[in-house]
């Protein structure tokens, strides 16, 4: 078997720093939006006490969702001793670090008090699940960076596949927690489900991996390396399932409840009369993040195209991004049903419509910018540490048996 | 204020009671007395007490605000000042609304009522669980309420809340009562005028306007005490929880509804 | 520490003095603003170094007695410190204590200390500001006088007990 040489991602210096440069611009625009919103207040936002939780929310949730799914590829390696996908290991534990402090700087800037994170980090409330995610995340990164630690020092070798097992249900744990954040909330219809949870380990499934066959295929572009078709196939494979995983997941939620006669309503506004959420699922969610991809994926016209890989990896990201836009805000936008039996006719609140949101450039700018610090520290990470190996070319004949 | 010693606290507690003595010893109800008492205290709200609310639909009229009017400037609400240029859709969903009122229709019989809305004080209440600081908090006699010295704004216990009865601040304050601190970016609702019972009265801003206006739709009061008036006209009626599905056993309670 | 000539040693003692100079400047007895309630005292409610020292830790003490377990009259309250050092101006209005050159201000100014509190508290007191929204009429009610009447009881604010405090020793 031919070793794996890892090397530091070297590309022409133009290249790497105009991309390093741009991802930069990105970061400061989004900061000076983050600074507008948090100078003026949250009113030069959409958001309200209606629409509680918006875009920046929606960025933060999908890029913290990918995070967990990302270290999926060295999961498989290490932990259940796939072949193929070891070299792939360390640049995997990377993304899901990089793509975990994207998520969490964009949730930290929308916050009401920004500069009071001391106290997140100090005072605790163990009964709620918000503040275990703290621990949560911070505890993904250190056992995510001590397992890349041990990927990358031989003399660490031997902790590999402990450490592996730990962040393998971290991440486990991790998504649970993210997907509980809304799991628990008995008070509105559309978010009360156990089924929460383990869709959002299936949907991290998802995006991680269509982020890492994504940023794969961008650094081997970016440092003029290649990767064998075989090694895309499996993991284009393995997108195609979780892809499916994830609709039919998305099919025994609604069935449920469908079933359930109280939520009928939500059920009505999500599937068919919700007006811009009902084409976020139909179009957003289930064409373009499910079908297209699928088929893009499995069609034989397609089998060795990596355009066509591309496309539906970046296809499966914008469905992922509808998907929790209409988990976050549709969710939210729904009205909840305080009264059964009874209409609204009058209230200065909203109560019993469905609540309005339209998203500022302000919030837009700050979720892209937590985008561009996952990339940039995904580029950085690249060109220091040892992570991406020098040729992902196709082993010889029966190596991988 | 004259204090030379360096002990001024014990003074003032010397003198509260002799103070507390002599308005105790003049005044003809007796119930007064324990009430400066309590609030003079130093250990703080008893758990012996639950404040609650009975709200009696029947006799809240339509197109009266008198509650919520007397609520904004208990709390200064009234001193928040709309930023240029907002809409008014923008303005109302925005805005602190600690109690609004709500019109409602049956579906079925047409019956119409109303009633105001707040803060329901639950027993268990969902924004404390969720609250991932312990900024959103119950307090002893069964006031929740959020300590905003360690609110971040995450705004998940809006998202908990059954009754949306919470409000972020959306914007900075300029002007704000001395008992009614406000500033950007916390939460905050009803606290049943938290801050009135501490000094030993016994209503609320919202039940005083109601009374003014002649309705008595709003009945406040300790809810374990088997004498007061709201524990015994709650003995006496049916009343009814929001979402009661929830079993949140609120402190806030409907009749005729 | 050979390396320290006698030149610079000398350098450090006249700078360290210059320090100390500035030191005992701000911590002089002229801290009090000129035309506060705070000015005609003799004491704050602990002795001036403590107060100096620690108020902080007082203050956080207490704001968690008063917002928790209801207890209001606490030794040490933001309301007050803003009661008695609110400086009033010629109109006779009073200047926010975080105003420039303001009790508050100048101090965490000097020490760099950033100022949270009046992010959300009031920053003058608040019955003779003059802004209309102090103490409403509904909460004149009589305090020191044997008139209570059932329907409103008795109650004391905090302010008004510190004030019959000082009339007490004869203030």
């Amino acid at each position: 078997m031919i070793k794996t040489q890892y090397r530091e991602l070297y590309c022409s210096s133009p290249r790497y720093w105009g991309g390093l440069a741009s991802l930069a611009f990105i970061i400061l625009v989004g900061l000076g939006a983050a600074f507008y919103m948090e100078h003026n207040g949250h009113f030069v936002t959409g958001m309200s006490n209606q629409i509680v939780w918006g875009l920046p929310h929606v960025f933060a949730i999908f890029l913290i969702v990918a995070a967990s799914g990302a270290l999926n590829v060295a999961s498989i390696g290490s932990v259940f001793g796939g072949p193929m996908y070891k070299p792939l290991g360390r640049f995997s534990g990377l993304l899901s670090i990089g793509l975990l402090a994207g998520g969490l700087v964009v949730l930290l800037l929308d916050l009401g008090r920004p500069d009071r994170l001391i106290v997140a980090m100090t005072t605790y409330n163990f009964k709620s699940i918000f503040a275990w995610n703290i621990i949560l995340y911070t505890g993904f990164f250190t056992i995510v960076g001590l397992y890349l630690w041990a990927m990358m020092d031989r003399k660490f070798e031997q902790f590999k596949r402990p450490i592996g097992f730990a962040a393998f249900f971290w991440r486990l744990a991790l998504t649970t927690g993210t997907g509980s954040i809304f799991g628990f909330l008995v008070a509105r219809e559309a978010y009360d489900a156990a089924i929460m949870a383990p869709m959002f380990i299936i949907m991290s499934f998802s995006y991680g991996l269509a982020f890492f066959i994504i940023t794969l295929m961008a650094a081997y572009w970016w440092a003029d390396r290649s990767i064998g078709d075989l090694r895309l196939a499996k993991l284009k494979n393995l997108l195609g399932v979780f892809v499916g995983a994830v609709l039919y997941f998305a099919l025994v939620y609604h069935l449920t409840n469908l079933y359930v006669t109280q939520h009928h309503g939500v059920e009505r506004f999500i599937l068919l009369d919700g007006g811009i959420y009902t084409n976020m699922f139909w179009i957003g969610q289930v064409v373009i993040g499910g079908i297209i991809p699928l088929f893009l994926l499995y069609s034989p016209a397609f089998a060795t195209s990596r355009f066509a890989i591309t496309v539906a990896s970046l296809l499966v990201l914008i469905g992922g991004f509808f998907q929790i836009y209409v988990i976050v805000i549709g969710g939210q936008a729904f009205p909840m049903n305080l009264f059964p039996g009874k209409e609204v006719l009058e209230s200065s609140f909203f109560d019993g419509v469905v609540a309005g949101y339209s998203p500022s450039l302000a919030e837009a700018l700050l979720g892209i910018a937590g985008v561009a610090v996952s990339m940039i520290l995904v580029a950085i990470g690249a060109r220091m540490l040892r992570v991406l190996p020098e040729s992902l070319e196709d082993p010889a004949e029966g190596e991988c048996v | 204020m004259s204090i030379n010693n360096d002990q001024p606290d014990l003074q003032r507690r010397d003198f509260i009671g002799k103070t507390v003595l002599a308005a105790g010893a003049a005044t003809v109800a007796p119930g007064v007395l324990l009430t400066v008492a309590n609030a003079g205290s130093d250990e703080g709200v008893s758990s012996a007490v639950r404040w609650g609310m009975l709200i009696d639909t029947n006799k809240c009229v339509d197109g009266c605000s008198a509650c919520v009017e007397a609520c904004d400037k208990e709390n200064g609400i009234d001193l928040i000042e709309r930023p240029q240029g907002q809409s008014d859709e923008m303005w109302n969903a925005q805005r602190p609304q600690w109690i609004r009122k709500v019109k409602l229709r049956d579906t079925q019989t047409g019956e119409i009522s109303n009633l105001p809305m707040m803060c329901q004080h639950c027993e268990h209440p969902p924004c404390v669980d969720v609250c991932p600081t312990g900024a959103s908090f119950k307090r002893a006699d069964g006031i929740v309420m959020v300590d905003r010295h360690i609110c971040i704004g995450c705004r998940y216990c809006m998202m908990a809340c059954p009754y949306k009865a919470r409000s972020f601040i959306h914007q900075d304050i300029a002007e704000q009562l001395t008992s009614a601190p406000r500033g950007k970016g916390c939460v905050e609702s009803c606290h049943l005028c938290a801050n009135r019972i501490d000094a030993g009265r016994e209503t609320t801003a919202c039940q005083d306007a109601c009374n003014q206006e002649g309705h008595k739709a709003i009945l406040f009061g300790d809810l374990k005490n088997p004498d007061s008036e709201i524990a015994r006209a709650l003995k006496a009626q049916h009343s009814r929880q929001i979402r009661a599905d929830l079993e949140l056993n609120t402190g806030v309670r409907y009749t005729n509804v | 520490m050979g390396s320290l000539s006698g030149i610079r040693r000398f350098a450090g003692m006249v700078v360290g003095g210059a320090l100390m100079l500035l030191a005992t400047g701000a911590i002089s007895d002229s801290a009090v603003t000129k035309g506060s309630k705070a000015a005609g005292l003799d004491t704050c409610v602990a002795p001036t170094a403590a107060m100096r020292r620690n108020h902080m830790d007082y203050l956080k003490h207490d704001r968690r007695e008063t917002v928790h377990k209801g207890i209001r009259n606490t030794q040490y309250s933001l309301a007050e410190c803003v009661e008695c050092h609110a400086e009033k101006d010629s109109a006779g209005a009073y200047k926010p204590v975080n105003a420039d050159g303001q009790f508050c201000e100048s101090c965490h100014s000097y020490v760099a200390v950033n100022l949270t509190c009046f992010q959300c508290h009031r920053k003058t007191p608040e019955n003779m500001s003059g802004n209309g929204t102090a103490m409403r009429e509904g909460d004149q009610r009589q305090v020191f006088g044997l008139l209570q009447s059932v329907d409103q009881p008795l109650s004391l604010s905090r302010d008004e007990l510190t004030r019959l405090h000082a009339k007490i020793e004869g203030n």
